[in-house]
């Protein structure tokens, strides 16, 4: 039985294919394959939608049943998160209102929920401390571990196989379960709510990682480009960082990423570890939960804030990790 | 350019010889080829050479100088690779002016150097592309031009024609040769194509398992080869060995009677090299049998090949044996026809079946 009619497409085919991809009955069945995976895309999407269009909401606007699609955006929400404010009184909102003609847009913005800015809230300095702890931690992983890969991947290591299962081991149990044996060494090293601390910690935990990705794309490279460079006069450090370095820049994109996403995310051990000075976003918005009601515009845009800068470098980078991740699958 | 010289160079890998003991001498403006099947050796010594295998045992020495124990970048010398190497992140103009940079000449120096260099393998056009827009030839012309731009002290290639296409391989070959003469550079060319060998060395060292077979002109390897090893590797096909019995200036050989009288000239070599031994191994080169009715060797068509200019004609002699003869007549032969040869005296080889040596003639006073 033939799987295909005998008519094959009506227009003549001019690209390079197989047959069972043109066949009429194929194209039918591709259709249907991209519908679904459009609706299953759009329902993973739901989420984040959700939460942009929340993070633009008035206070009334989220809370009315059923929830509206359309409505009048504001930026009530990014008030409440980056901003301190007192409520007013009745009487102290007259007189405010009264000379709201040189006030800034954002403190017109208050007025109008009855409220007075009194300074910046403490998001905006976690933020801050995400950036650089994520920034700094995610620069020393990917440098150390592209030194640590090169020397895996070029030279004779005693016990070599035995150090690397040992590095990838410490990926292994989760995260959680060290939480309380790292809180107690912190407090003796005093490393409690630190930059350092935080730092370290996550380099420690990207490094495995690191080394790990970063080997299979240095692996790739082939040792004779280093050895052409090495006849062509030039040292060993130099041929790294002239031949080896430029052509390992997908595998040093991809590795960036990923560790950036996951000590921008990290949650549980900056939630144990950090309290005031070190505390980054990620546990912040959480606690925003608790004080003062639930401020969900003001959730949804810390989220949405958050959310900005991991998508952004994965926008920059998105050529490379996409051939990051398929590298090594198909022989060149 | 330079002498190099290999004195006892060994390479071991553990207990394994990758490369036996060994002495060679390629003089100034030489062009030797490294010849031998995949795993002789013959690209260890090349990196030996180069610095980037250590050596062994042994010393090396570079025009006079023991460069042994030096950096690969001290050694003044350019290597070509069989996969060009070429920096796939830079283009070709800077992959050529990569060596000059290394040695800090300045930026107009350097142009002119490289368009110099671009001129003569006439490349100026692809200058500004990147290796992979460039097609295998012109890759291999730009290492080529790489390895030129610095004017090193000797040249080694790594089997640089190993990745081309056939007829593309055959035109660098002879552009490879003629910049060879132009440049009067010493050259140490890798390569397990015996055909290649043929064309290109001025000396070939044939090498199997680890050792030099012989070193000689492309005649002589070709002509006189030193052993059975070389006499089968080197020729397309390979030279004609068969086992015979020598006894009073006649060989019998195995299967269908077949005797064969010894030119005066070879028949006390054979006496005193065999001692009592009677087995031995008579060779002969394709081309230096003629099919003739009334020849004395006697063989049985197994099959005949066509390949333009001549025809080759495959006979069996006895069970284990097929011989090869090149014939000029186009005729096919009907398979399992009888057909007689005889082997052009002057061209008849003999060698030592258990040392495997090829015998010398002896002069009889």
């Amino acid at each position: 039985m033939a799987q295909f009619e005998e008519t094959g497409p009506r227009t003549p085919v001019v690209e390079p294919t197989r047959v069972d991809k043109v066949h009429p009955r194929a194209k039918m069945g591709k259709s249907i394959r991209v519908i679904i995976t459009l609706i299953v895309t759009f329902i993973m999407i739901i989420p984040v939608l959700v939460m942009i269009m929340t993070a633009f909401k008035s206070r009334a606007d989220i809370v009315t049943p059923p929830p509206k699609v359309f409505f009048n955006p504001t930026l009530e929400g990014f008030l409440y998160l980056f901003t301190d404010r007192s409520v007013l009184s009745p009487s102290n909102l007259e007189s405010e209102r009264a000379n709201a003609g040189d006030l800034s847009y954002w403190q017109k913005l208050a007025l109008s929920v009855g409220q007075k800015i009194n300074g910046p809230s403490d998001y905006v300095g976690r933020l801050k401390n995400s950036v650089i702890i994520a920034g700094t931690s995610t620069i020393l992983s990917v440098v150390l571990g592209l030194f640590t890969a090169y020397a895996f991947s070029r030279f004779k290591i005693v016990g070599k196989d035995d150090l690397l299962f040992f590095i990838l081991s410490t990926r292994m149990l989760p995260g959680v379960v060290v939480t309380i044996p790292l809180f107690l060494l912190y407090k003796q090293l005093g490393w409690n709510d630190t930059y350092i601390g935080m730092i370290i910690l996550y380099t420690v935990f990207n490094l495995s990682f690191s080394v790990w990705l970063l080997m299979g794309f240095l692996d790739e490279i082939p040792v004779e480009y280093e050895e052409a460079a090495l006849v062509d006069g030039y040292t060993r450090m130099q041929a790294f960082f002239k031949i080896v370095l430029p052509q390992a820049v997908t595998g040093i994109a991809a590795t960036t990423v990923f560790c950036l996403i996951f000590a921008w995310n990290e949650y549980a051990f900056a939630l144990m570890l950090t309290s005031e000075k070190a505390r980054t976003a990620p546990p912040s918005i959480a606690t925003m939960l608790g004080s003062g009601g639930l401020e969900w515009s003001a959730i949804a845009a810390g989220s949405l804030g958050f959310l900005i800068p991991v998508a952004i470098v994965t926008f920059v980078l998105r050529d490379y990790l996409l051939r990051g991740v398929t590298f090594g699958a198909v022989r060149k | 350019m330079a002498t190099i010289e290999l004195r006892q160079v060994e390479k071991k890998f553990g207990e394994l010889h990758a490369v036996k003991p060994l002495d060679l001498t390629i003089q100034d403006g030489e062009f030797v080829v490294l010849l031998g099947p995949s795993g002789c050796g013959k690209t260890t010594t090349l990196r030996m050479i180069s610095g980037l295998e250590a050596v062994s045992g042994g010393t090396i020495w570079l025009n006079g100088r023991n460069v042994t124990w030096l950096h690969p970048s001290e050694r003044d010398i350019a290597f070509v690779f069989q996969f060009y190497a070429l920096y796939p992140h830079l283009t070709a103009r800077k992959n050529i002016a990569f060596p000059l940079q290394a040695q800090g000449e300045s930026r107009e120096t350097v142009e002119k150097r490289v368009d110099e260099v671009a001129k003569l393998l006439r490349i100026e056009h692809l200058l500004n592309a990147r290796p992979n827009q460039l097609s295998g030839g012109d890759q291999q012309r730009v290492a080529l031009a790489r390895a030129l731009v610095r004017r090193p002290e000797a040249f080694l290639m790594d089997e640089p024609l190993g990745a081309l296409d056939a007829d593309f391989r055959e035109a660098m070959r002879s552009e490879i040769k003629r910049l060879h003469v132009l440049q009067h550079a010493t050259t140490v060319y890798v390569t397990h194509d015996q055909i290649e060998a043929m064309a290109m060395g001025d000396r070939i060292v044939v090498m199997s398992e680890a050792e030099i077979q012989q070193i000689g002109t492309p005649v002589e390897v070709y002509y006189d080869p030193a052993n059975l090893f070389v006499a089968r590797f080197i020729g397309s096909p390979g030279m004609n060995l068969i086992n015979g019995k020598y006894s009073d200036g006649v060989v019998q050989m195995a299967g269908l009677d077949n005797r064969y009288t010894v030119p005066q000239e070879w028949q006390s070599g054979l006496k005193n090299n065999l001692d009592s031994e009677t087995e031995m191994v008579i060779g002969f080169r394709p081309e230096s049998a003629q099919i003739n009715d009334r020849g004395n060797l006697i063989g049985k068509v197994y099959a005949s090949e066509m390949q333009g200019s001549s025809a080759v004609l495959h006979l069996t002699i006895n069970e284990n044996d097929i011989i090869h003869i090149r014939t000029d007549r186009l005729i096919p032969y009907p398979i399992d026809a009888l057909v007689h040869f005889d082997i052009d005296p002057r061209m008849v080889r003999f060698f030592n079946s258990k040392t495997g040596a090829a015998i010398k003639p002896e002069v009889t006073q």
